[in-house]
């Protein structure tokens, strides 16, 4: 009897999300989508592109073809490091990075990754203390992403947190804005705004002008 | 010359080197930097993750705030912040409906606009408006015999490539030039070097920091000069864990360009805070 | 029906008035007896018919038995576009005895019937706009088509294989063609390739006899290392001003035994040598390459001693021994006192075949262009592989060594939204091309990254599957960048190839030792100069602009003007060959119809009336209007003029007309159709 394990890989049109593609390419910017020639320039220029399951050029094809579920759960979404490479290159303008952004944002959002899994904790745990600090600590940022996610591994970084303390780099008090007030505030005015919603109100098209890479003089 | 000055979180926290490095040289260069009241994080990379409309009203206070100061432009140094606020100007110009949703926020708490004021990095100001001239009637102690690798790093010069070229940015070689070092040919100048991946995800993001590393080392490269302070944390921070991993030394002293230009004008110790960097740099033959 | 007297004294107006129905194209949607009917009740209408279809011979002839008959003077048909029928109806006029321009064309298919979905306003608007073409075709006048006579002589610009071509087809046709080079020889970017696609004919082999004989042929006039320097005229008479730059030396007197060229001073050849791209070196009197036509050689002032660099003049005294003359002996051809010259000349039609300019790679800074040595165009490697090239064929990089790996990266300027958006249609087949002689000569290893294979022309497909039988590896994947950084040791002192290899789906890091980038095909930098000279447009992309991109891709908007080979667009040499020839073909109709037929909606000044305000003039885009100095008064050139009626409006004192646009016929058919009924 063989031991091989198979497994069939096939997409149905029943597997895609049909306007998945189409909502994420209205957010301005990433309207270019809809130009991709697939020529692989973003995966070949991507530094992380040699660790991610599907390539950045393969998540805009899965993307722009409403393949949700595939791209959500892609390594690629939280290996995207945001150097802009990809964007830079791009010889259709399509702006990658704020799209994997964009993906980020989704996945986060629908609580789609693993338990424990250190970006999106980082990311959530920055907005709160951001939110309710109205600047981040490092060194306590640091401390919660720990907490949250693997709690043993804060033992492995003590040569460096005694390093930091040396230096005077460890901030032992938390910084704080003045008018916490005013950002709650502030932040509670777009707490639901749902941007694609608003109208547009000057005549053009969704998203007003295609915002392309600007060139250096 | 004044500016409304931003420093972020990190200036004031493990990148408190460049900010204390970087104000005495400007006051040197005759540059007065107001630090902006009660300025509050930009959001950086981790909010844009979120919620971009978000990001871009929390950054953009900032930006109200700075413009109510009445200064011409201001200087944002890291280069996280220099991207945010950048790219938050441009969203709210390029989608009328954001900078609408935007300003409206603003209003609730006093403030508007914010689209107005230019945001610029120091090597721009340092470049473009106080001169190269300048600099170098300032430096009493050349860095002669200093071989320095120029790292720009991702953000300042993509995707908005204002003030140098995206592929091959010259600016820092050239102060590095004025400085009296030797600028060391470095292919990867605006590689990433892994940014927040190095803590959350090391296995990608130490192979990034030590491919720099290595790079420096084999250019021969005494010291490797950064504008971003999560850059400079990244390159010097992790060098025994690069070391296990990867089976190779990867010590290179890193540091800001402001500290470098402290060192040739002969500025004191605390004015260049060399001693906030993890990894000695070799002495300078006529120190201070 | 009855016709009525107009009052004035003049002919009584009957007008004959036909609606089509085009079978259901217009039947459907517009009641035409409903609108014969009612247009037949209109004042000045003899006869009003509704017919099936008007375009056909029947529907023709009625139109000339009913002149006949019912002694019409005027003819209106309303159908479909007068783009399509116009001409049908006006000779169908003409053969009934009438002045075709008597006839006027009322659109009520495109701008009526197609555009409607309900038939009582589709009705209602054909009757408006019958009833406007009524009012307005009692005021047309009788014109006379206007002729204008053709020069035979042809002007060819550009003397690469389209321009060579045309101006052979030309002159074997017994015309006179004057042939105008801006390069010292003829031939163009052809003359530096080694071989060419697919058949890997030796490019020299197949283009010298074809330049000897341009070169040596009764008809054609040959002006190399000159320019256009004006083109006054219009169609069939032409008046152009050619430039000829000063070469130094007696074209009359030069033998071409190139004896001065290694008498010069200077031992050692030091400058840049164009043909060769900057790979090899020359002395300031050369020849561009051995077969050059005319044989004839030439000095460049700009480093040749005996000049002062900063005037440009010829130096009294000082300067060298001039070796050169003295090499040259009793023939005596070097003359240093030489001057710029200019010619007019006379021609009916102009064959414009200017080329392209290869893409600059200095403006993709991630290739490494300028910055790594190793890195080359593929115009280099023409010129690299090339047995009579600057290394005799030999591939050897710049830092001296024989590469065992080669990249080639297509698209460099090309598909690209940051340089050029377009495809330049060459580059796959000549990187093909270079992949199997680059094999050939140094049994390298060869990639090709490429985003899709074109290979649409004949034998391309096939000459594809030869190179992938030779082993040149395909990678699927657009290179990002080149560089010099190496992380394993395989890399070390080799140029690093990172792509992503997006058909076997994984990244790749290729070292190479030589990279050889695809430049694409764009438009010369002084496009916009050369077309304004010669009264063209240019497209989007910058290349001369063709008057239908399907149907006259060789014409021009500009009557008489016409495009031959890569000006107009990027294309291989066989399109380029075509396109000449189709060219020339177009020029030999006109010339020999012997002359040319113009709408007659010109424009005229009324002499009495102009002020002499000059405002006109500098309007007209055709530069069809002269001022008198001596009579204080414009007058328009009626051969030039286009009919475009911007010096109409644009009059002050209302002193110019246009024909079949007079003020009295635009407001009778505006009446015609506010009339309140």
């Amino acid at each position: 009897m063989s031991t091989m394990e198979l497994t069939r890989t096939i997409k149905y049109e029943a597997d895609r999300v049909k306007g998945f593609g189409r909502e994420l390419m209205k957010v301005p910017g990433c309207e270019n989508l809809e130009s991709c020639i697939q020529c692989g320039t973003c995966s070949g220029v991507c530094p992380m592109s040699i660790y991610m399951d599907y390539t950045p050029r393969q998540v805009m094809e899965l993307t722009r073809s409403d393949f949700k579920n595939d791209v959500l759960r892609s390594t690629t979404i939280w290996l995207c490091a945001s150097c802009y490479a990809c964007t830079t290159e791009c010889p259709r303008e399509i702006r990658i990075t704020d799209i994997m952004y964009e993906l980020k944002q989704r996945a986060i959002h629908e609580g789609i990754y693993p338990k424990h899994f250190p970006i999106p904790v980082l990311a959530q745990e920055f907005m709160k203390m951001a939110h309710n600090n109205g600047r981040v600590t490092e060194n306590w940022l640091a401390t919660k992403l720990f907490l949250k996610t693997d709690w043993k591994a804060a033992f492995g970084m003590w040569k460096l947190g005694l390093a930091l303390i040396r230096t005077g780099r460890f901030s032992f008090k938390m910084e704080k804005v003045k008018k916490r007030g005013d950002l709650a505030k502030l932040m509670e005015a777009v707490e639901n705004v749902n941007i694609d919603a608003l109208p547009n109100g000057n005549g053009h098209g969704n998203g007003g002008s295609k915002a392309g890479t600007p060139k250096a003089h | 010359m004044k500016y409304s000055y931003f420093p972020g979180c990190s200036l004031k926290g493990t990148g408190k080197g460049y900010e204390e490095s970087l104000l005495p040289v400007m006051r040197e260069l005759g540059v007065e930097l107001e630090e902006i009241d009660d300025w509050n994080c930009c959001g950086a990379t981790a909010y844009m993750a979120l919620d971009e409309l978000k990001a871009c009203t929390l950054a953009s206070r900032n930006l109200a705030l700075a413009q109510k100061a009445g200064h011409k432009e201001m200087l944002a140094p890291c280069s996280a912040c220099y991207l945010v606020l950048n790219k938050s100007q441009h969203y709210m110009q390029d989608s009328p409906k954001v900078g609408r949703a935007v300003n409206k926020a603003l209003k609730t708490i006093g403030l508007e606009g914010g689209t107005d004021i230019p945001v610029r990095h120091p090597l721009d100001v340092i470049l473009n408006v106080i001169g190269l001239d300048a600099v170098k009637k300032r430096v009493h102690q050349p860095l002669k015999g200093l071989k320095v690798a120029p790292y720009y790093g991702c953000q300042i010069v993509r995707p908005y490539a204002t003030f140098d070229d995206q592929y091959n940015p010259k600016s820092m070689d050239r102060l590095l030039e004025a400085l009296g070092a030797t600028v060391v040919e470095f292919p990867l100048k605006t590689r990433c070097c892994g940014g927040s991946l190095t803590g959350t995800l090391p296995e990608p993001g130490l192979l990034c920091s030590y491919i720099l590393l290595k790079e420096a080392k084999k250019r021969g490269a005494d010291v490797i000069a950064t504008v971003c302070p999560l850059c400079q944390f990244n390159l010097e921070a992790y060098h025994d864990k690069i070391e296990a991993k990867f089976n190779d030394s990867a010590r290179v002293p890193v540091v800001f360009f402001s500290q470098l230009m402290g060192l040739a004008f002969g500025l004191s110790a605390a004015e260049t805070a060399l001693a906030r960097n993890l990894l000695a740099m070799k002495p300078m033959a006529a120190a201070a | 029906m009855s016709a009525q007297n107009n009052g004035n004294g003049r002919e009584t107006v009957r007008i004959g008035f036909y609606i089509c129905h085009c079978g259901h194209n217009i039947g459907a949607m517009v009641d035409c007896p409903e609108v014969a009917k009612y247009i037949g009740s209109l004042p000045n209408v003899a006869l009003s018919r509704d017919y099936k279809y008007m375009c056909s011979d029947p529907g023709q002839e009625l139109i000339q038995k009913d002149i006949r008959e019912h002694r019409l003077n005027r003819i209106v048909v309303a159908s479909c576009s007068p783009l399509l029928h116009e001409h049908t109806f006006r000779t169908a006029t003409e053969a009934g005895g009438l002045n075709p321009f008597f006839f006027h064309m009322v659109n009520i298919r495109e701008h009526d019937s197609w555009v409607h979905t309900d038939r009582g306003e589709a009705t209602a608007k054909a009757k408006e706009l019958a009833r406007a073409a009524i009012g307005r075709v009692a005021q047309h006048k009788s014109l006379e088509v206007k002729r204008v006579s053709i020069n035979p002589a042809v002007l060819v610009v550009g003397a690469g294989i389209a321009g060579i071509h045309a101006a052979m087809t030309l002159a074997n046709a017994g015309k006179k063609v004057f042939l105008v080079e801006r390069e010292p020889t003829i031939g163009g970017h052809m003359a530096k390739f080694d071989k060419t696609f697919p058949t890997l004919d030796c490019a020299a082999c197949i283009l010298t006899p074809k330049m000897s004989a341009a070169g040596n042929h009764e008809n054609i006039k040959l002006m190399t290392y000159s320019e256009v320097a004006k083109v006054d005229g219009y169609v069939g008479n032409f008046t152009v001003t050619i430039k000829h730059k000063p070469r130094f030396v007696d074209a009359e007197k030069c033998i071409g035994c190139q004896d001065c060229i290694p008498a010069c001073v200077f031992k050692e050849p030091k400058f840049a040598d164009e043909f060769n791209e900057g790979l090899g070196k020359r002395r300031p009197v050369y020849i561009p390459f051995p077969q050059a036509t005319p044989q004839v050689v030439l000095i460049d002032p700009e480093v040749c001693l005996n000049f002062d660099k900063k005037t440009g003049q010829v130096k009294e005294k000082g300067g060298c021994k001039k070796t050169c003359v003295t090499a040259c002996g009793d023939k005596d051809a070097i003359d240093f006192t030489q001057k710029e010259t200019t010619e007019e000349i006379q021609v009916g039609t102009i064959v414009v075949a200017t080329g392209f300019q290869a893409f600059n790679p200095q403006r993709t800074p991630q290739y490494g262009y300028g910055r790594y040595q190793n890195v080359y165009t593929a115009l280099e490697i023409e010129r690299l592989v090339n047995a009579s090239g600057p290394t005799a064929g030999e591939v050897i990089s710049r830092d001296g060594k024989k590469p065992q790996s080669i990249a080639i990266v297509h698209c460099v300027g090309s598909r690209d939204y940051k340089t050029n958006k377009w495809c330049s249609r060459v580059c796959c087949m000549y990187s093909m091309k270079l992949a199997h002689l680059l094999k050939e000569h140094t049994e390298a290893e060869v990639y090709s990254f490429y985003i899709d294979m074109r290979t649409p022309g004949k034998g391309y497909e096939e000459f594809y599957n030869k190179l992938l039988d030779e082993g040149v590896h395909f990678i699927r994947g657009r290179v990002g960048e080149v560089t010099d950084w190496a992380f394993t040791p395989e890399e070390e002192g080799k140029l690093v190839i990172r792509v992503e290899d997006t058909l076997a789906g994984v990244v790749r890091r290729i070292p190479v030792d030589m990279v050889v980038l695809a430049t694409g095909l764009e438009p010369k930098s002084d496009a916009q100069e050369v077309r304004r000279l010669f009264n063209m447009s240019c497209g989007t992309e910058g290349f001369f602009l063709e008057r239908h991109p399907k149907l006259a891709p060789v014409n021009t908007f500009t009557d008489g003007i016409y495009l031959a080979g890569c000006c107009q667009g990027p294309k291989d040499i066989p399109d380029s060959v075509a396109q000449a020839g189709a060219a020339a073909a177009e020029a030999l109709a006109l010339i020999d119809k012997g002359y040319i037929e113009q709408e007659p909606n010109t424009a005229s000044i009324i002499e009495a009336e102009c002020s002499g305000c000059k405002s006109c003039v500098p309007l007209c885009p055709y530069s069809a209007i002269t001022y008198s100095e001596d009579k204080k008064k414009a007058a328009i050139n009626e051969a030039l003029c286009k009919g475009c009626g911007t010096c109409v409006g644009a009059c002050p004192s209302g002193s110019i007309i246009q024909n079949l646009f007079e003020d009295a016929e635009i407001f009778s058919e505006i009446s015609g159709l506010l009339l309140k009924v």
